[in-house]
């Protein structure tokens, strides 16, 4: 009992403690990655386990985010924090604006609908001309600071992403156990239901869908700051379909779901990178390809509800 | 209360995991001193980010097995000056982010230099890491965006020619012949729009107008529309900027529509697999290709003559296949970091001053002379034009 009650607590300082004992930029870099897609995959957790919309344009958004901030950087010299205020802005009522229509489908017929508009954003993209950049994408795009406080090097950025995942994190904590929380956990359970319990189904489903866009624009601006250099490939249908993934393999309507998704998928296939070539010499980037999927896959097999409902079966099966 | 208590427990967690990440930050102001230590002496490690899965790996995989067999090959003759050499590659899945994770992995390993990527997208996402790190990095990537401006790429080389080139080769052709009205026809993606931008520019001022310019998509399977208007435009000359499959199946729409006008493709169709694909409606087709394709025909007083033929008898002797120009750029990738090692030693920066040093130093792309403006170094005289005769090369003169 003891040690579930700390779990969390320690499983964040565990996080926390790998990149402070590494000191590498790497390790920084990665955590970087695992942080924005936790972002991302936070609103998609709120939006899919609690909303029950599933949806396949979350990449859009991510980009939307990350064009915003990159165009008015490089080709209106507005300084990185409006820039990316407008990044988060943007894909939100975007957002808001389709949501409106779309969020009056269900289920497979919504998961089209984002899928379609997924596919014509990033087309949008590769055909912007001069404002985009086209295929070749933009680079030169300035660090992110605020005032004079400059997030130029990896370990900085690493504090502000990850100060930011926390802060998101304890947001969502109160929001779940809010009156809205407790109207979205309703939605999921049923929604008819919901509905005759006096429950604004459809306003609730379209902010959530708001509220996961404005975070995968977030996620998107910083990434821009961060890489310096955006092209349309990142933002592919691939990258939806990732997001998707990371918020079902973490466990979807759960707390640390997201945090654990986006972790797993990132640090699994570096982790094969490494292992792989000392078990298979010579092994190109296909062999890791299958190996990861393969374990995907048999993570969903044998834990449909995520990874983060193993520490619950763990944990009960202790006290038993 | 046992509910809130576990949550404030996590409040506190969370809160905590804060302040750790503050006394991080303290601590990591001090970063970066210890990497750029050498690797000892016992040997250099030099790391490559190449796209060997995913999108781009028809250009990821001969330079990978290019690496490999040089990598042998200087070790077995002592490596570089005395030190062996360790190749570190990994593979960037054709995939942006993975460049970025690959390349601080290579820089946290201590190696002297990066080559890579293979493709321009990767090779900008990397340019940032190679920047801060002052890390010298050689990309085998087209794009000239990745060695320009100069002044923001101090450590940024790039083998591979700039689409200028091809393009200078091109309307040297032109004007050769008497055609002063083209037509421009490109692929939507990044290779395209880059020879759409050269071919914008160079046309400027030459005496040559683009009368038509089309585009279409990477996956199109008929471009007979774009024919028809470049058809009825009056062009003397098409100009195309794609690779396979889609200039095939170009190729073969323009055969069919019947155009007798000639038909310039650009060295992305430089492989066997274009003239595979056209079905016999290739024959004619003209481009400015890098010299290997055709080392058989070079001159014996070529300067570049002897260093095609043995790359190309080393890699097909070891790969029962013939290389390509892709193999060519990684093979000139590590044959400029290892030059500029031999003279620097295991010190990143100095490793960069000589590679910007190099002068006159031949590959199989051309002959290099880079300066602190040039980080590609190539000129025109590295490209010839050929056209393509009985689905062979040849040169032209």
């Amino acid at each position: 009992m003891r040690i579930k009650k700390y779990s969390g607590l320690l499983i964040a300082l565990l996080l926390l403690a790998i990149p402070l004992i590494a000191q590498s930029n790497y390790v920084y870099g990665l955590f970087i990655v695992v942080g924005l897609y936790t972002i991302i995959v936070q609103g998609l957790g709120i939006l899919m386990g609690y909303a029950g919309q599933v949806s396949f344009g979350h990449a859009a958004f991510f980009g939307l985010g990350g064009y915003t901030a990159a165009i008015l950087t490089t080709r209106f010299s507005w300084s990185p924090l409006p820039a990316l205020l407008a990044a988060v802005f943007l894909p939100a009522v975007i957002a808001a604006v389709i949501g409106r229509q779309t969020l009056k489908l269900r289920e497979l017929y919504l998961a089209l609908a984002t899928l379609g508009f997924g596919i014509l954003v990033s087309i949008v993209f590769a055909e912007g001309g001069e404002l985009t950049g086209g295929p070749s994408g933009i680079s030169g795009i300035p660090h992110f600071q605020i005032g004079s406080l400059s997030f130029d090097s990896d370990g900085s950025f690493f504090l502000l992403i990850w100060l930011l995942v926390v802060m998101l994190m304890i947001g969502i904590k109160n929001l779940i156990h809010s009156r809205t929380g407790r109207a979205l956990c309703a939605i999921r359970e049923s929604e008819y239901a919901a509905e005759n319990a006096g429950i604004d189904c459809s306003r609730l489903k379209l902010q959530a869908f708001i509220f996961s866009a404005l975070l995968a624009g977030m996620a998107g601006g910083l990434y821009a700051f961060y890489v310096s250099f955006i092209s349309p490939s990142p933002f592919s249908f691939h990258a939806s379909v990732q997001f998707v993934l990371m918020a079902v393999i973490g466990g979807l309507g759960t707390f640390w779901g997201p945090l654990i998704g986006a972790m797993v998928v990132v640090l699994l296939s570096e982790v094969l990178k490494e292992v792989i070539p000392l078990i298979i010499p010579n092994a190109g980037g296909e062999y890791q390809i299958i190996i990861y999927g393969m374990i995907l896959v048999i993570l969903m097999i044998y834990q449909p509800q995520g990874l983060s409902s193993l520490r619950n079966r763990i944990s009960l099966r202790g006290l038993k | 209360m046992k509910r809130m208590q576990k949550e404030s427990m996590l409040k506190v967690g969370l809160v905590l995991m804060m302040a750790v990440s503050l006394i991080i930050g303290g601590c990591s102001s001090n970063k970066g001193t210890a990497a750029n230590s050498p690797s000892g002496k016992e040997s250099y490690k030099i790391g490559a980010v190449i796209d060997v899965s995913g999108n781009s790996s028809s250009l990821g995989i001969p330079e990978r097995d290019t690496l490999l067999m040089m990598a042998e090959k200087i070790n077995a003759s002592g490596g570089i000056n005395g030190h062996p050499l360790e190749l570190v590659i990994m593979d960037n899945k054709s995939d942006e982010t993975e460049a970025v994770l690959a390349t601080k992995t290579l820089v946290e390993k201590g190696v002297l230099s990066i080559l890579g990527a293979s493709s321009s997208g990767p090779s900008m996402a990397m340019l940032k890491t190679a920047q801060s790190e002052k890390i010298p990095m050689v990309s085998m990537a087209a794009a000239s965006t990745i060695v320009e401006p100069a002044a923001e790429r101090q450590w940024v080389f790039k083998t591979a020619q700039s689409d200028i080139v091809m393009i200078h080769k091109i309307m040297e052709y032109l004007k050769k012949n008497n055609l002063t009205k083209i037509a421009f026809m490109y692929m939507n993606n990044s290779y395209g729009d880059n020879g759409k931008n050269a071919i914008t520019a160079a046309v400027k001022d030459s005496g040559i107008s683009i009368v038509a310019q089309e585009k279409f998509d990477a996956a199109d399977k008929d471009m007979t529309p774009q024919l028809t208007k470049v058809k009825a435009s009056g062009a003397q000359a098409v100009v195309v900027w794609a690779i396979p499959p889609s200039a095939s199946i170009l190729t073969k729409n323009y055969k069919d529509l019947g155009l007798t006008i000639p038909l310039i493709h650009s060295h992305g169709v430089g492989n066997q697999s274009f003239i595979d694909l056209a079905q016999g409606a290739a024959d004619g087709v003209i481009l400015p290709i890098g010299k290997l394709t055709v080392a058989s025909q070079v001159p014996e007083n070529d300067p570049q003559k002897k260093i095609l033929d043995s790359y190309i008898a080393d890699y097909s002797k070891k790969y029962n296949t013939q290389p390509n120009s892709f193999g060519g750029y990684a093979y000139d990738a590590l044959n400029l970091v290892v030059n500029a090692i031999e003279k620097a030693g295991a010190d990143r920066a100095k490793i960069r001053d000589e590679l910007e040093k190099t002068k006159g130093l031949t590959g199989i792309s051309g002959v290099f002379n880079m300066s602190a403006q040039d980080h590609n170094g190539l000129k025109e005289d590295s490209a010839v034009m050929v056209q393509i005769k009985n689905g062979k090369w040849q040169l032209l003169n």
